[in-house]
């Protein structure tokens, strides 16, 4: 007769936000208005060029926020992914330009650095404890001195567009007929349907989430902890990697010692798409879906005649509100 | 009882400054329920960690189906049969039911992780153990005593021959408890050999079939249970025989003021409603099965959850409490029935965590009085016989008995006036029972007014002056604790469930 009683409330009934993906269904709507607001506040924003400048933007922020997501996940985080992006693509891009070496090479090469940097970091928050937030603040400052210490402080460009070895630039964005076509729009949804199969149909990701919702009981239940909870750090490195790969095919020369904030902006999109900063809870897609608020903010704000300042000062409010209904979520969850 | 199984010969374990296992030996036998007993902090959930490779011996064997073998790990204790369901439990709060049984050795089809033949799984382990959970549900919307269910269809999913249980009930209402019999009698006649380790000696007599008793970490003898008593096992545990009588009449002072009144509270689904009053010097017991909403009303009462309306009045006064500081503030203490998640904060010391409810009283401004904490916390630690190397030991190295106590000597600190022991007694053996017992005791006979939410009924028999009955969110009945019977409670408590 227990039973019943609890079998009753057990079945809850979900609202139509909830199924058709709560947080994440809320934030695409909220992307759409920010898009017709500005198309409607600026004639310069609603061209085809704009969209495209914005993907372009777009890529190599939704590519790192992909990669943040698992160490979020695990209830931890990786602050390095950003100056880390900029050392890898100097790396990569001078074997390249200096060594002359192919530009595939160059991109195996910036993405094997991503991918080493990424169990660097897996092991120092994994197998020495040290708390991620620290572990990969110092991750950093050793990728963003190192990249500007290989390249002795000279920018790199990477092959452009028509130059011997440009053809990667084509993986972003092809001409068709004198227009830009987005591409890596494609690749960006592929990526984003593979991580989001990772996530929540393979041992990989099941774990990375159990991990970050109770990380003894995880171990206690015989899984390999250390070695999911690197994986975690490796996948958000390979992802970096991946970014640099896009930073350098859109941007046309890549400076040493930039690259300190972009972390912010990945973070950022995943917070606004519903991972939660404790972990455990959270979806790529919704993850895709906020760095596009964030890329519209960035964007968008100009349009309308607000400074540079004025987009960090509303992109800090965006966070600050998002991290509270993150809280009151879990809130609600925890207090019946 | 079958050929033995398990045998462990000599084992010894150190922790810093605690000999946590000395030379201790047990054998389980298929087709057994062998009971694990001893004091908090004797040792039994060591031993039983040492066997399943979470803790490394420091000597010893074990020697398991005729081999001798050592565990390095859960992993491998489980895959050659050897499972535990932990004392403090060990969910993911954020994955579903199957998610859980299934953790660590999925259901695959290529890499993709299947889902459904998990929760089919799931469902027939349910069946066979006749319990409805759905598997699809997320583990922590379960209540605890569903969510213990889980562990142990968890446990048995393993195709175990040895399973541990290291106190299953301390969470679960009566009826919770009789399907965990049925399914621990069930798994004794397939064959498996069952460790079961328990407080209340109640259940030892009815479920197991030995006793192996351990005291300060050492090996004390091992009993057939149906050949001795309960004061044999408790002799055996303590070295003396102690017992708090049931109290057979209310010894409240004759017309005692009543200092708090709660008016027709309402908060929630759980708190419908509720009104009751508590007189000075007295113990009211709340009753009821998991899930009552005892819990709920007393939180609501101490400012941990929003009220949406009714009257609280101290004194006589009407008081608003809108936080707990509102109710600290008015002389409300409330030890949590979750200590881990809110009683203690087990990376500290048991001195920090014994002064953190009043630190002002311990502080010169903004300096911490070490030197009068430490004073505190150890006369705390001496009148309640709690179990630690020192004060400066962190909570989270003390075993969970202890643990309780130093939330209690958290609130003592306080010297609130309504106290609300929210399943104090939870894990805590039959000698430190006792002294809680006396405490709460000598406490309301110092003219504190306590509240005390247990889901034991012998303990709401033996303590209470009045007896408050909740289900289901209401309040079903109020009791003298003259007219107070098992059955009766046991009709109120059931009153809305039909
Ligand atoms: N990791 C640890 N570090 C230091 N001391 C420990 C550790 N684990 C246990 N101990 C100590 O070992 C002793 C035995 O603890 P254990 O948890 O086995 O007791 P128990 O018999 O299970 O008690 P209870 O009935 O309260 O659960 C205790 O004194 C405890 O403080
Ligand atoms: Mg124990």
């Amino acid at each position: 007769m227990a039973n019943k009683s609890v079998s009753k409330t057990a079945g809850t009934k979900k609202s139509f936000v909830d199924r058709m993906g709560g947080q994440q269904f809320i934030v695409l709507i909220i992307v759409i208005v920010m898009f017709i607001f500005f198309s409607a506040m600026s004639p310069g924003f609603r061209k085809y060029t704009t969209v495209v400048s914005i993907l372009d933007y777009s890529y190599y922020i939704a590519l790192m926020a992909i990669g943040v997501t698992f160490p979020l996940l695990t209830g931890g985080v990786d602050l390095s992914i950003g100056t880390g992006l900029i050392c890898y693509s100097l790396i990569g891009g001078l074997l390249v330009r200096q060594h002359g070496m192919p530009v595939a090479v160059g991109m195996i090469v910036t993405i094997l650095i991503g991918v080493i940097f990424g169990i660097i970091n897996g092991c120092l928050v994994a197998l020495m404890d040290l708390p991620p937030f620290l572990a990969t603040l110092c991750t950093c400052m050793i990728t963003r001195g190192f990249g500007a210490f290989v390249v002795g402080g000279y920018g790199i460009p990477w092959p452009a567009a028509g130059q011997d070895g440009g053809w990667f630039r084509s993986i972003f964005k092809i001409q068709v007929g004198g227009q830009n076509i987005p591409i890596g729009f494609l690749w960006i949804l592929l990526l984003v349907a593979i991580m989001s199969f990772v996530l929540n149909h393979t041992k990989m990701g099941r774990y990375t989430r159990a991990i970050g919702s109770n990380k003894e009981a995880t171990r206690l239940s015989g899984v390999n902890v250390k070695f999911y909870h690197i994986m975690a750090y490796v996948i958000c490195g390979l992802f970096a990697g991946l970014a640099a790969i896009a930073y350098s095919a859109i941007f046309a020369t890549v400076q040493p010692g930039s690259g300190a904030g972009f972390e912010m902006d990945a973070i950022g999109g995943a917070i606004v798409g519903g991972v939660s900063m404790s972990g455990a809870v959270g979806n790529v897609t919704g993850t895709l879906i906020g760095v596009f608020v964030i890329c519209l903010l960035k964007t968008g704000l100009p349009f309308i005649g607000l400074t540079a300042n004025w987009q960090q000062i509303i992109t800090g409010f965006v966070l600050i509100v998002a991290v509270l209904i993150d809280i009151f979520k879990r809130k609600k969850e925890s207090g019946k | 009882m079958g050929e033995v199984i398990l045998t462990m010969k000599g084992i010894d374990k150190s922790f810093p400054g605690v000999h946590a296992l000395d030379h201790v030996d047990l054998e389980v036998r298929k087709g057994e329920v062998h009971a694990l007993m001893g004091e908090n902090g004797a040792g039994k959930s060591t031993l039983m960690k040492v066997l399943t490779g979470i803790y490394k011996k420091d000597s010893g064997t074990i020697t398991y189906e005729g081999k001798e073998v050592e565990f390095h790990n859960t992993r491998e204790a489980q895959d050659a049969g050897v499972v535990i369901v932990h004392q403090e439990l060990n969910m993911l709060g954020h994955l579903t039911v199957a998610q859980n049984i299934f953790i660590g050795r999925e259901f695959k089809k290529g890499i993709r992780i299947d889902d459904k033949k998990m929760n089919e799984e799931a469902r027939k382990l349910f069946d066979r153990m006749h319990i409805d959970i759905d598997p699809k549900e997320t583990m922590s919307k379960l209540t605890v005593g569903k969510q213990q269910m889980c562990e142990i269809a968890k446990a048995i999913s393993h195709e175990a021959k040895v399973i541990i249980f290291d106190e299953p009930s301390a969470a679960l209402t009566e009826a919770e408890i009789e399907e965990l019999f049925k399914i621990i009698r069930d798994l004794r006649d397939q064959g498996l050999g069952i460790v079961y380790i328990s407080h209340r000696m109640d259940e030892i007599k009815v479920i197991t079939d030995r006793v192996t008793v351990m005291r300060d970490g050492a090996y004390v003898g091992t009993l057939i249970t149906k050949d001795c008593t309960k004061d044999d096992i408790i002799n055996m545990m303590v070295g003396r025989v102690i017992y708090e009588d049931p109290k057979t009449k209310n010894m409240t002072p004759k017309g005692s003021p009543v200092v708090l009144k709660v008016d027709h509270l309402n908060a929630g689904k759980m708190v419908q409603d509720v009104s009751f009053e508590l007189h000075k010097g007295e113990v009211l017991g709340f009753s009821g099965l998991m899930g009552a909403g005892r819990t709920e009303t007393m939180r609501a009462l101490f400012g941990a959850d929003p009220i949406e309306s009714g009257d609280i009045y101290i004194n006589g006064k009407k008081v608003t409490i809108k936080s707990p500081q509102d109710a600290v503030k008015h002389g409300i203490g409330y030890l949590s029935e979750d200590r881990k998640r809110f009683g203690i904060v087990v990376q500290k010391s048991v001195a920090e965590n014994t002064t953190m409810a009043d630190l002002d009283e311990f502080s010169n401004g903004p300096f911490i009085n070490k030197k009068k904490e430490k004073k505190v916390a150890e006369k705390f630690v001496e009148s309640l016989a709690t179990k630690t190397p020192s004060v400066d030991q962190l909570v989270v190295n003390l075993s969970g008995g202890n643990q309780q106590k130093v939330v209690i000597a958290k609130w003592l600190t306080r010297n609130c006036d309504i106290l609300i022991f929210d399943e104090p007694t939870r894990g805590i053996d039959v000698g430190a029972k006792n002294e809680i017992y006396k405490l709460m005791n000598r406490l309301a006979a110092e003219g504190k007014a306590i509240i005390m939410v247990s889901s034991e009924m012998t303990e709401i028999l033996r303590m209470s002056d009045r007896i408050v009955v909740m289900c289901e969110g209401k309040k079903t009945g109020e009791l003298d604790i003259s007219e107070a019977t098992q059955e009766n409670i046991m009709n109120m408590a059931t009153r809305e469930i039909n």
